[in-house]
Formats: structure tokens, sequence, C-alpha cells
């Protein structure tokens, strides 16, 4: 669990995860990106430390009481980034892959609606600031 | 010494800072009685979330923050 302040480097945290899982099956990760929508210049993610990595760390332990999994990674940028660029990775190294896609897939859909982040983004110089989205909280009714 | 008040989001927009102090001890209507208008209004809306020494409060009107307290105001977040 970590939040990244820097450039996210999927790589290497991907290739020290597998390292450090040698008896996995498989591992199953996802990268999200900022979407390089029509004018979105830079987009800025703020976060409240006593609450953001806490919250990543109790989703974390609720993935891993639901599936048989060796590791789960992940890491979410913070700050401001621009489009192209990495905001997130998710890894889950298990035994059967089953296990590792819907520990991901599960990782994804919270961070998405219930991780304390607050986003804006920049189009034509101007700050907006993105409000939830209802798609968020209905991806979330898949897991209850 | 004071309370801290910390502006998540939007709302650190709207009060055109990230925080500022108030004298402790505070209650949530004395918070916002504190707060300008239109950052009050904000702060009153169903889905603002209070957390107290950065532990979440299950009832704003329960705010018994006293000096050397960090009270963060927070909107719905926009996920990651």
């Amino acid at each position: 669990m970590r939040l990244v302040e820097g450039r996210l480097s999927s790589e290497e945290a991907l290739a020290a995860f597998a390292a450090a899982h040698p008896a996995a099956g498989g591992i199953a990760s996802f990268v999200g990106k900022v979407r390089p929508d029509d004018g979105v210049e830079l987009l800025e993610l703020s976060h409240y430390d006593p609450l953001t990595l806490p919250g990543m760390e109790a989703l974390a332990d609720s993935a891993l009481a639901r599936w048989a999994l060796d590791g789960l990674l992940l890491h979410h940028r913070t700050g401001q980034m621009r489009p192209g660029e990495p905001i997130v990775l998710v890894a889950a190294a298990a035994r059967h892959r089953r296990d590792a896609f819907a520990a991901a897939d599960f990782a994804m859909d919270h961070l998405k609606s219930e991780a304390w982040f607050w986003k804006r983004e920049k189009r034509g110089g101007t700050w907006h600031w993105i409000e939830p989205r209802d798609e968020d909280h209905s991806d979330l009714k898949r897991w209850k | 010494m004071a309370v801290k008040l910390l502006f998540l989001g939007k709302l650190a927009d709207i009060a055109g800072a990230p925080d500022s102090e108030v004298p402790g001890p505070l209650d949530w209507q004395g918070l916002l009685a504190g707060l300008p208008a239109a950052l009050a209004e904000a702060a009153r809306g169903d889905k603002v979330k209070l957390a107290l020494n950065g532990t979440i409060l299950a009832e704003r009107a329960k705010l018994a923050a006293v000096d050397g307290d960090e009270v963060a105001l927070l909107p719905p977040v926009s996920g990651g």
C-alpha cells in the first residue's frame, strides 16, 4: 500500500512484487492512467493523510480475507499528473488466476468510489472539481 | 493553541485556504457559526463528513473539539 507523490513506475513495482511472491501461480495487474480526454491539461489528486492510507490498508485486508491471495499491491498517485500518466497500480498474486483477477477488480472498484481522494482537472486554464459518479457506486454493488 | 480546521477538496477553494484556526472548545454549531456564509452553507451539506484528529465522526452534531485538535471537513470523495 503506497501513496506516490512522484512518478508511478509500474514496471519496477510489478517486478519487485513478482519477486516477493515466487510461489504465486499468477499475478493479475491493472494500471489506470489519466484519460486523455478533450482539453484536459492536468489532473490533481488531493488526499488526507490520516484517512487515505489507512483506508487503502483496510481495503487490502478485506480483499485478503475474501480471496486466497499470496499478496496484494495498491499504489496510488497523488499530486498533479498529465494525461497518459499512470495514476493507480493494483496487482494481486494468487495460486489460481480467478482469485487474482477478482481481487484486482474488487480493489479497483473500491478505490474508484470509496478511497479518500479528491480530484480536479484543469481544462482551458481553469480548475474544475470532479464530482462522484453514479457508475462508481453501482460498480460497488457487484461485491455486496 | 487553537482548533485547526482543514478543508478538503472543493471546500478549500470556497474557503480560499486549505486550513484555518479557531479558538476551542468547538462544537458543530460553533464551527458553522465561525465560517464565512458560503463555506458554512457548503459544509452543512448532508454528504460532508467530519473527522476529529483523523477519525470520522458518526454524527457531526456530536463534535467536541478542544485546543490542539484537528477537525477536517470532508466533501464527498471523487475517487481514485
